[in-house]
């Protein structure tokens, strides 16, 4: 399914802080200590709810956790498995 | 707990309808070194880990398993979506059409159901250890000769992704059993 342009490019820039946040996460995990590695993680961390909080607000919930409005949003097309991401690569 | 969220962690993309690939593709998804056997093995094995830092790499790494699992399931539901049933016929994926029609039933590139024979927890974290860093290296292989199965870009690059996945969670693994290896020895002496 196509998303359009502006919901696929800030879709595509939340997965790749997302993705960011996990190599931190299991990096972390074995170097706890590591405080340059904590920096750039809470950087990062910051970054992500930023772009998290404008996707929702523009283009739906990424987790349940949101409020919705009438009807619950939550169910909406495309799911994850759905979208072309094709036009963003 | 788990919460669902509503992306991938890869843009999961197909080219064309290489129906032959998305037939190999269920060695990841429900084979022996399938994502699958990973993410379960790991969640399986963390209760017992002693120390801090292994408790949490199992955690994270077997629930990105679970996200690599679905990153597969939708490069194949990608694929054969819009085949009709001739066509999977052809490229093999008969059985599968029969059985599941188009749902992504967790078994492997032959067809063989999924089992927890594939993978093992046993209360020793070196040797539980030692199962993951073995596990994630045939991950990688089974990916390796994936990409030597396909010409679609699409598949290649979400394959390249996954593979190189696996290894840093090897290497996360490695430092994981150096750091229980160190506790186990400190523990030792006093
Ligand atoms: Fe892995």
């Amino acid at each position: 399914m196509d998303i359009g342009r502006d919901r696929l490019d800030m879709l595509m820039q939340l997965m790749a802080l997302e993705f960011t946040a996990v190599e931190w996460n299991l990096y972390l995990d074995t170097h706890p200590y590591d405080q340059e590695a904590l920096a750039l993680h809470n950087e990062n961390i910051e970054a992500l709810n930023c772009v998290k909080d404008a996707y929702e607000m523009n283009f739906g919930p990424i987790t349940h956790e949101v409020a919705s409005p009438c009807p619950w949003q939550w169910i909406q097309d495309p799911w994850p498995w759905e979208i072309d991401y094709k036009r963003g690569l | 707990m788990w919460i669902y969220e509503k992306k991938l962690q890869y843009p999961a993309w197909v080219e064309g309808c290489d129906l032959k690939i998305a037939k190999l593709l269920f060695a990841q998804y429900g084979g022996p070194d399938s994502e699958l056997s990973a993410g379960l093995r790991y969640l399986s094995q963390r209760y017992s880990m002693p120390i801090p830092e292994a408790k949490a790499v199992l955690t994270d790494i077997g629930t990105e398993e679970l996200a690599h699992w679905e990153i597969i399931a939708t490069l194949i539901y990608k694929i054969i979506d819009n085949a009709t049933p001739e066509e999977l016929v052809r490229a093999g994926m008969g059985p599968n059409y029969v059985q599941h029609g188009r749902d992504v039933y967790p078994a492997d590139a032959a067809g063989v159901p999924w089992t927890a024979s594939y993978i093992q927890a046993i209360e020793d974290p070196i040797a539980n250890l030692h199962e993951d860093l073995a596990a994630e290296q045939k991950a990688r292989t089974v990916y390796e000769h994936l990409i030597q199965c396909t010409n679609d870009r699409g598949v290649i690059a979400t394959l390249s992704f996954l593979r190189e996945r696996e290894i840093v969670h090897f290497q996360r693994f490695g430092e994981t059993l150096r750091l229980v290896q160190e506790y186990l020895d400190r523990k030792k002496c006093y």
